[in-house]
C-alpha cells in the first residue's frame, strides 16, 4: 500500500473518532445540572489522538525494520545463492536491486541485480500489506478504546494535556538522540580506522598523503597533524587575529561610545552580517581576496606565494567572525554593573581608562569564553577552506602559502571515488571524530568559563 | 539664604540651575552655595531631584545621554560647564561616594591607588605605598585591612566596601566630596562609623551629602538644603532648619507628614 494512501487512511480514522467522540460527549452532557471538566472537543481531541498517534509510532519503527527483513527474504530466494560474500559490492548489488523495483525504468547495471528485483518487490509489498494492514488495525483499536472510556466525568482535558507534553519531550529527545546516533556512528567508524592504522601514527604523524596509500603501512600517508597544523594556524590564529581585535573595538564602541540612535542600526547590521551564508564569503576568499594577496606576496618577494592561501582564507574567517566575538564581548561587557563605570568616571577617568582599566578587566572571563567559541566555530568552519585554501598538507609558518584544514580533508576524503571501508575513507571519519572531541572540550571550557562570570555579577 | 554666616567662603556656587531628562524637567532654577570646611545635607522626598542636583556639581550628568544642564555652577569661581573645563580635573577636585558601595573587582590596594595612578600622582611605588595608606586611614579602614590589602575589594563586608569607596575618593586628594546616601544600604553600626567620618573629613574637605535620614542630617551637617519637586524650598543653617523652618513644606516634611 502506498504510503500516501495509507496516511490519508489514518487522518480519515482520525477524523472519524474526532467526530463520534464529539458526538458521544454531547450526548451525555444532555443530563442538566452537571459541570464537566472537559469540553466535547476535548473528548474529540483525546479519540483522535488514541487514533492517530498509534498507527504513526508503529509506522516510524516498522519503516526501520521492513527494508531488512524484505532483504533477508531476497535473501532467502534461490538467485540470492550467486551475490558475493557480505561486503561493499553485495551491499551494492541489493541495493540496485531495490532500486529497480521501485522503478522499473531504470537501466540495470549489474543482472544479478535484474534478477533479484523480482524478489524484492514481492517481498517489499508483501511487508507493506502486512504493516498497512496492522497500521489501520492499531488505529481501529486505539480509537474504540478511547472511544469507550468517554464518559460523563472523564476528564479527557488532563490527558490530552499528558499526550501534548509527552509529543513535545519526544520531538526534543529526537535533535539529542540524532546527536548520540551521529556520535555513535563517529566512533564506531573511527574504531574502525584506528585497527588499521595506529592512532599514534594517526594523531602524531607529520605526512598526509591520502593519494597515495601503502596497503601495508596506511599509517604512514595518514598523519594528521598538517592538517590540524593548517587548521590552527587558519582558524585560531589567522583568523583570530582578525575577529578579535575589530570584534573587541566594535563592542566597546557599541556599548560605550555609540549613541543610542546609531547603536540601534549598527548592532542589528552587523547580526546581519553574522547571517550571510558562508559561501558567499569562500567565493569573496577565492575571487577577490586569494588573488590579491598573492600578487602582494609576490611583489614584496614572498617565495611560494599562492593565490589559495592560509592567509586569504583566514583573513575572510576572520571577518566572518568578528560579528560572533563583537556580539559575544558587547554581551560581557554590558554585563559589568554601570555602577563601576559610573565609579571610575567619577574619578576623573577617561572613557577609554575606563574602558582599559576596569570595564575589560571585569569583562575579561566573558569575552575569553566568547573568543573560545569563535575558535571553535572557526576551526569547524568548511566553506571558505573548501573553496579559498585548497593547497598540499604543509606544516608551514608562512601565510602565503598553501594550507589545508581538517574539514578541507574531509570533504576531499569523501568526495572522491573509494570504497566505504578503505582507510582513505575510515580516515575522514576519524577526522571528523577529532574535530567534534576538539570542538567539544572548546565549548565546554567556554560555556564554563562565561557561566562562572555571570553568576560572579548576578 | 540672607545668613550673614552663608554667604562667606563658598567652595562652590549654584546658580538658576535646571534640569532636564528629555523633555522632563528634574531640577527647576535651583540656586545654592556649598562652603568650604562644612557639610551640607540634601533632604527632601524621594524622586526630588536631589541626586540630579548634585550629580551636576562634577558633571556626571554628562554620562547620561537625555540629561541636559542649564544654568551656572563655579568652583572656586571657575565655571564648570564652560568649555575649557577639563572634566577629569574636575572630577579629581570634586569627588564621588555612591549610595551603593561600587569597588572594582580589583585588589583593596589597586582600588585605593586607581585615582592616583590615573592622575599621576605618585611619583614611585613608596609613594603610592603612602597614599594608599593614608587614604585607607582617613577612611577609618586602615586597621581592618592593612593585612590583606591584596585581597579583593568586592569581598569586603558593605560598610568596609563603602568606606573603600571613600578611601578611593579621597585618595586624590579632592577639594569637594559629593555623597550620594552613602549609608541606605548599611547596617547602624556601619553607618556610625560613615558618620565618624564624615565629622573627621569634614575640616579638610566641603562635603556634600545627600541623606533620606533626618537624625543622620541633623548629626552630620552643619547646612541643610531642602528639596521638593524639583526646587529647593529652602536652605540654611542645619540647626535653624530643624527647630525653625521658614517654609511650612520644609516643616512637614522633617517632622514627618509627608515625605
Ligand atoms: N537617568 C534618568 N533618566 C530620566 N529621568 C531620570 C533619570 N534619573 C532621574 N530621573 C528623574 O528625575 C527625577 C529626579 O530623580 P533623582 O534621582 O534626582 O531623585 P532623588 O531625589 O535622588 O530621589 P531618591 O531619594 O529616590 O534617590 C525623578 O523624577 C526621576 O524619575
Ligand atoms: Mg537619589
Amino acid at each position: 500500500m502506498p504510503t500516501s494512501a495509507l496516511l490519508f487512511l489514518v487522518a480519515g480514522l482520525g477524523l472519524i473518532a474526532w467526530l463520534s467522540g464529539r458526538v458521544r460527549a454531547i450526548a451525555f452532557r444532555k443530563a442538566p445540572g452537571q459541570r464537566f471538566s472537559s469540553l466535547p472537543r476535548h473528548h474529540g481531541s483525546f479519540a483522535a489522538m488514541w487514533t492517530v498517534l498509534p498507527p504513526l509510532l508503529f509506522l516510524a519503527v516498522w519503516g526501520a525494520c521492513a527494508p531488512g527483513l524484505a532483504t533477508n527474504g531476497v535473501l532467502k530466494t534461490p538467485a540470492a545463492a550467486q551475490l558475493p560474500p557480505p561486503g561493499f559490492e553485495r551491499a551494492a548489488i541489493l541495493s540496485e536491486a531495490r532500486a529497480i523495483a521501485n522503478d522499473h525504468h531504470r537501466t540495470p547495471l549489474n543482472p544479478l541485480a535484474t534478477r533479484l528485483a523480482p524478489a524484492y518487490a514481492v517481498e517489499q509489498s508483501r511487508y507493506g500489506w502486512i504493516g498497512g494492514a496492522t497500521a489501520l488495525l492499531l488505529g481501529i483499536a486505539g480509537g474504540a478504546f478511547a472511544f469507550l472510556r468517554i464518559r460523563p466525568g472523564f476528564n479527557a482535558r488532563t490527558r490530552i494535556e499528558r499526550i501534548v507534553m509527552a509529543s513535545l519531550l519526544a520531538a526534543s529527545l529526537i535533535a539529542i538522540l540524532t546527536t548520540i546516533g551521529i556520535v555513535a556512528s563517529l566512533l564506531f567508524e573511527s574504531a574502525r580506522f584506528f585497527g588499521t592504522v595506529p592512532i599514534t601514527d594517526f594523531l602524531f604523524g607529520r605526512h598526509w598523503s591520502p593519494q597515495v596509500i601503502d596497503p601495508r603501512n596506511p599509517g604512514a600517508s595518514l598523519g594528521a597533524v598538517p592538517l590540524f597544523w593548517g587548521t590552527f594556524f587558519i582558524g585560531a590564529v589567522i583568523a583570530m587575529l582578525v575577529a578579535i581585535p575589530f570584534g573587541l573595538m566594535s563592542a566597546i564602541y557599541l556599548t560605550q561610545y555609540a549613541s543610542p540612535r546609531l547603536r540601534a542600526w549598527m548592532k542589528p547590521t552587523l547580526e546581519i552580517l553574522a547571517g550571510v551564508p558562508t559561501v558567499v564569503y569562500g567565493y569573496f576568499a577565492a575571487l577577490v581576496v586569494g588573488p590579491a594577496l598573492r600578487q602582494l606576496g609576490v611583489a614584496i618577494g614572498i617565495p611560494g606565494a599562492t593565490s589559495e592561501s592560509a592567509l586569504a582564507a583566514g583573513l575572510v574567517m576572520g571577518v566572518m567572525i568578528i560579528p560572533f566575538v563583537s556580539s559575544m564581548a558587547d554581551d560581557a561587557i554590558a554585563a559589568v554593573p554601570s555602577a563601576m563605570r559610573d565609579g571610575s568616571l567619577a574619578m576623573g577617568a577617561t572613557p577609554s581608562e575606563t574602558i582599559s582599566r576596569v570595564l575589560l578587566p571585569a569583562a575579561l572571563p566573558g569575552v575569553v569564553g566568547g573568543v573560545l567559541l569563535a575558535i571553535s566555530r572557526a576551526i569547524g568552519e568548511t566553506m571558505i577552506v573548501v573553496m579559498a585554501a585548497s593547497g598540499a598538507a604543509t606544516i608551514s609558518l608562512n601565510p602565503f602559502n598553501s594550507a589545508t584544514t581538517v574539514t578541507k580533508q574531509i570533504v576531499d576524503l569523501l568526495t572522491g571515488e573509494a570504497s566505504f571501508d578503505s582507510p582513505k575513507t575510515l580516515a575522514a571519519f576519524a577526522l571528523g571524530m577529532t574535530l567534534f572531541v576538539i570542538t567539544l572540550l572548546l565549548n565546554i571550557i567556554a560555556l564554563t568559563v562565561v557561566k562562572r562570570y555571570r553568576e560572579a555579577y548576578e | 539664604m540672607t545668613d550673614k554666616t552663608i554667604l562667606n567662603d563658598h567652595k562652590m556656587t549654584a546658580r538658576n540651575v535646571s534640569v532636564w531628562y528629555g523633555a522632563v524637567q528634574a531640577i527647576g532654577d535651583v540656586s545654592i552655595d556649598i562652603d568650604q570646611d562644612k557639610v551640607t545635607a540634601f533632604i527632601g522626598p524621594s524622586g526630588c531631584g536631589k541626586s540630579t542636583f548634585l550629580r551636576t556639581l562634577n558633571r556626571m550628568n554628562d554620562t547620561i545621554a537625555s540629561a541636559r544642564v542649564e544654568g551656572d555652577i563655579r568652583l572656586d569661581g571657575e565655571d564648570v560647564y564652560a568649555r575649557e573645563m577639563d572634566v577629569v580635573q574636575l572630577r579629581a577636585r570634586v569627588g564621588m561616594v555612591f549610595q551603593k558601595p561600587n569597588p572594582f573587582p580589583k585588589s583593596i590596594y589597586e582600588n585605593v591607588a586607581y585615582g592616583p595612578r590615573i592622575h599621576g600622582l605618585a611619583s614611585s611605588k613608596a609613594d603610592m605605598d603612602r597614599i594608599v595608606e593614608r587614604s585607607l586611614a582617613r577612611a577609618g579602614l586602615w586597621g581592618e585591612v592593612k593585612d590583606r590589602l591584596s585581597d579583593s575589594g568586592t569581598a569586603l563586608s558593605g560598610g568596609q566596601q563603602q568606606r573603600l569607596c571613600i578611601a578611593r575618593a579621597i585618595a586624590v586628594d579632592p577639594e569637594v566630596i559629593l555623597m550620594d546616601e552613602p549609608c541606605s544600604a548599611l547596617d547602624p553600626i556601619a553607618t556610625a562609623k560613615i558618620e565618624e567620618l564624615i565629622h573627621e573629613l569634614k575640616g579638610r574637605y566641603a562635603i556634600v551629602v545627600v541623606t533620606h535620614n533626618m537624625q543622620q542630617a541633623a548629626r552630620v551637617s552643619q547646612r541643610t538644603a531642602f528639596f521638593h519637586l524639583g526646587q529647593l524650598v529652602e536652605y540654611g543653617q542645619t540647626s535653624d532648619i530643624f527647630t525653625n523652618p521658614r517654609e511650612e513644606r520644609t516643616r512637614d516634611y522633617i517632622t514627618g507628614r509627608y515625605g
